[in-house]
């Protein structure tokens, strides 16, 4: 009894559901407006039809034209005398034209006959009036086409142009000669698409690169067990800006200083060669390989010392690399001729080094400062009575509060232009510092709190939120950043690349298995450790897989982003559809089916044989 | 000397693993952890290199206090304390010797390990290591391509690696065969005896109790129910281990 009423709800159930689709799908074909009719209807298949063939005929190659002029003349209207001696006999060597009868009035019919003429072809017959064979000003639009012997007949409508001396009926053929050779929009588009391949490229290496490290700060099973008492997150969390402000500060000036060394090329080349070494053997002395006993703190002070002076130098090789790199990029440019292009290069890349020295200076120091800050905050919060722990906490809390809301409340001002600094810059570092204290009072000092998690969760946040934003919409911001053109595309799909790579790496770090984790932290592997010996052995192949799959999307997405100013292809085919110019659209559509489908297969072969 | 101190784990989950656990274990001895399944073995090993942190109580070695360690503190302990697993824990798809090798990394600076380095020492340490498990001509074979019991001697060779004073083995025979089985253990008591390491080892069979261990503790439901010879067991303290239920065997 009960199963019945269940198989009639159920029924009933089923018969709600095929209704509502029904409704969601009429729904569906009502708003994207479905409309068949229109495509049966008379103009839109013949403009289909045209558009079609033209787009069978790509503009790829090209012959140069050679053009050929048949005149025959004739009277109109008659003579009077009927007295037509005064046209010559054609020469029946080369092509000529027969015109039956050789005189007509307008609007009456003449035969004419051509012999002798390239099999094949196509090309205007035109009535050619006043006395001058070579007039360029012609009457009529009909055309003639030959047999495979050279032979045509046509008739022709005399036009209303009367004159005494004789007219003309001309032909013109026009042959090509000479071997094949490519169209400019041919060549355009070899270009483009190289462009569009290299934009590809140097995404997804980028973002591959920058989404590598990424992965790990978004991976949940690496984080949870990241934990630092409040000491120690307060004095990191003020590390960050202040070391990132030096170090930016500190790595200009080195900058500042030393680039004009760099011009001597002398001086140059030995700092390159030389820095190196003293980089290498300091950063050996200071990081002894395996150290058995605890160093003394004497020990521990000069070896930071050692290890700071040894960063500096390095700061400094970069700025003279870059020197260096610039000095040949000029010296060579000359020499390399049609590679001239390695010259600018080196010269692009130099002037990159020379660009990101810096914001890696504010970086290491941010992260270095931050680092050694923690360390001091985990040993205050270990050595120390609770209660003084508790007013250091106090004090420490409030002014990273203040710093990181001080700074956001900074950024605001920036974007939004508030002009009001107690609004934007005194509010939330009052506020920061509140929160700061509130948090330091409610949590027992030497407690640990999640830091791990709370990173974890902002990165996921902003990948999220990032990633729901696509690639083609970036290039429009980037396009108004950076200006119309290919690195507008790259930034757009790099940003891209790095945030879907991230999610799916961690995604696979997330799914390692835990064992080889544990006992290489058993080992007293420091977290590093774990990561290069446990995870990336484990990571690798999905991280290869999915790099693969990412050059596939970004070589697709790359040949469209022109669409929007990004340069690549999508650029070219964009503005010759606009200009109807199906022929040349066509080549590139070919172009663009052509790369992605030989991509699709390198990718294919290159992924069975390495995952 | 290892001494464990009132020691108590509560999962997040509410499950009482340890309960007020206490007992000494010298230096040099043969300790084997028994009891049922789910009796706590794994999380009291694991508690002591803190693999797992324990909710009260204290693990004091050789007068350190282990759960009070900073990082920093707990990474010089852990280096001293080797760890064997049942499942053997190995990266699959890194070499043998890499796996030996990572063993090391509780002495290797974090920045050379970066540049995947290790001293000339350390390589030459780690093929006498896997000489001594006798597996010396699977150096450079990926660890997966290993039979179970080669990879538990891999595991082993990595504890060695690191020097160890003691070793802590998380039912290390489980899932291999009974002569595999004696053969694993007559490393760790090798290791035991010849180089005086102390060995926490949890077994299954009291067969192989009776033939390795110095000493035995048991558990059950996360309270320490005997501790002594493994002589000492007879047919009610069996019961008290392993419940009213259980029959001996072997
Ligand atoms: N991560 C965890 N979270 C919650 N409960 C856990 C966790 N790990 C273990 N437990 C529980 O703690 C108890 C003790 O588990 P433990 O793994 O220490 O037992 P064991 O003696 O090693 O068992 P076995 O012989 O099966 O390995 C069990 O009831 C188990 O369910
Ligand atoms: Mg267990």
């Amino acid at each position: 009894m009960k199963e019945k009423k269940s198989s009639a709800w159920k029924s009933i159930q089923f018969g709600l559901a095929v209704l509502l689709g029904l409704f969601v799908y009429a729904y569906g074909f009502d708003v994207t407006k479905v409309n068949l009719e229109e495509l049966r209807s008379e103009r839109r298949q013949q403009s289909l039809t045209r558009v079609t063939r033209t787009l069978a005929q790509p503009d790829l190659i090209t012959y140069d034209k050679q053009e050929a002029i048949v005149n025959s003349p004739l009277y109109v209207p008659c003579p009077a005398d009927n007295n037509l001696s005064a046209i010559p006999a054609a020469d029946t060597a080369a092509a000529y034209l027969a015109i039956t009868p050789a005189c007509a009035n307008p609007g009456e019919t003449v035969q004419v006959e051509g012999f002798n003429f390239p099999p094949n072809i196509i090309g205007p017959i035109r009535f050619v009036p006043g006395s001058d064979p070579l007039n360029v000003v012609t009457l009529g639009r009909e055309s003639i086409k030959t047999d495979g012997d050279g032979h045509f007949i046509t008739s022709f409508v005399i036009p209303d142009r009367i004159s005494e001396e004789p007219q003309h009926i001309r032909v013109t053929i026009s042959e090509n000669v000479g071997s094949p050779r490519f169209t400019q929009n041919a060549k355009d588009t070899w270009d483009k698409i190289i462009e569009t391949v290299f934009m590809a490229l140097l995404a997804t290496t980028a973002g591959t690169i920058l989404a590598f490290p990424l992965s790990f700060i978004a991976a949940r099973n690496l984080m949870k067990s990241v934990r630092s008492p409040l000491t120690s997150v307060a004095l990191s969390v003020l590390g960050w800006p202040i070391g990132m402000g030096l170090g930016y500060y500190i790595v200009n000036q080195i900058g500042i200083f030393t680039i004009p060394l760099a011009e001597n090329i002398f001086t140059n080349l030995i700092s390159v060669a030389v820095t190196p070494f003293i980089f290498w053997y300091a950063v050996r002395w200071a990081l002894p390989q395996e150290e058995i006993k605890i160093p003394s703190p004497s020990l521990r002070l000069t070896r930071l010392l050692v290890l700071f002076i040894a960063i500096l130098v390095a700061f400094f090789g970069f700025f003279q690399l870059a020197g260096l790199a610039t000095n040949i990029s000029l010296g060579i440019e000359k020499a390399l001729g049609s590679f001239g292009f390695l010259a600018t290069f080196l010269f692009q890349v130099s002037d990159i080094l020379r660009i990101i020295t810096p914001a890696l200076g504010a970086l290491a120091a941010g992260g270095t400062l931050a680092n050694f800050l923690g360390h001091l905050g985990q040993r205050i919060s270990e050595k120390n009575a609770t209660a003084r722990v508790k007013t250091t906490n106090l004090i420490l809390a409030a002014l990273a509060g203040a710093t990181v809301l001080g700074l956001l409340g900074a950024l605001v001002e920036w974007l939004y232009q508030v002009g009001q600094f107690e609004y934007t810059f005194w509010a939330p570092v009052l506020i920061g510092a509140g929160l700061g204290l509130l948090l330091a009072a409610f949590t027992q000092p030497k407690d640990t709190l999640p830091t791990g998690m709370v990173v974890y969760s902002i990165t996921r946040t902003i990948v999220n939120a990032l990633r729901s934003v696509e690639a083609l919409v970036m290039a429009i911001v980037f396009v108004i950043a950076v200006g119309i053109g290919p690195f507008a595309g790259m930034m757009a799909l790099g940003l891209h690349t790095i945030v879907s790579l991230v999610k799916l790496y961690s995604e696979q770090v997330e799914s390692i298995m835990p064992g080889p984790l544990e006992a290489i932290t058993a080992t007293g592997a420091n977290r590093l450790q774990t990561i290069i010996y446990a995870v990336i052995p484990q990571v690798i192949p999905p991280y290869i897989s999915y790099t693969m799959y990412r050059w596939d999307i970004n070589v697709r997405m790359s040949t469209i982003i022109g669409f929007v100013g990004g340069g690549g292809i999508g650029f070219l085919l964009q503005q010759n559809i606009n200009l109807l110019n199906y022929r040349a659209a066509s080549t590139q559509m070919i172009a663009i089916a052509i790369v992605v489908a030989s991509m699709d297969y390198i990718s294919s072969v290159l992924r069975e044989k390495y995952v | 000397m290892l001494q464990v101190k009132n020691l108590t784990k509560i999962y997040d989950g509410g499950v009482k693993a340890l309960d007020n656990v206490s007992f000494e274990v010298p230096d040099g001895q043969f300790l084997a952890v028994i009891g049922l399944s789910g009796s706590g073995k794994s999380t009291l090993l694991r508690c002591i290199n803190r693999l797992i942190d324990p909710t009260e109580g204290q693990i004091l070695w050789d007068g350190e206090d282990i759960t009070a360690a900073s990082p920093e503190e707990m990474r010089r302990i852990r280096r001293k304390i080797g760890m064997v697993f049942q499942h053997f824990n190995l990266v699959h798809r890194s070499k043998v010797i890499t796996n030996v090798l990572a063993g090391r990394l509780g002495y290797v600076n974090p920045a050379w390990s970066l540049l995947n380095r290790f001293s000339k020492e350390d390589m030459e340490k780690a093929v006498k290591q896997l000489e001594r498990v006798g597996i010396a001509d699977k150096a450079n074979q990926r660890a997966d391509e290993l039979s179970g019991g080669q990879q538990q001697r891999v595991g082993i060779a990595r504890a060695l690696m690191q020097d160890p004073k003691m070793i802590l083995a998380d039912e290390p025979v489980a899932s291999l065969d009974p002569v595999l089985a004696h053969s694993i253990m007559k490393h760790l008591e090798e290791i035991n005896k010849k180089d005086g390491v102390t060995v926490l080892c949890s077994l299954h069979f009291l067969d192989l109790v009776h033939r390795y261990a110095d000493r035995v503790i048991a558990l059950n439901q996360g309270q320490l129910v005997f501790e002594g010879s493994p002589r000492d067991i007879d047919d009610k303290k069996f019961k008290d281990i392993y419940g009213r239920d259980a029959e001996r065997v072997g």
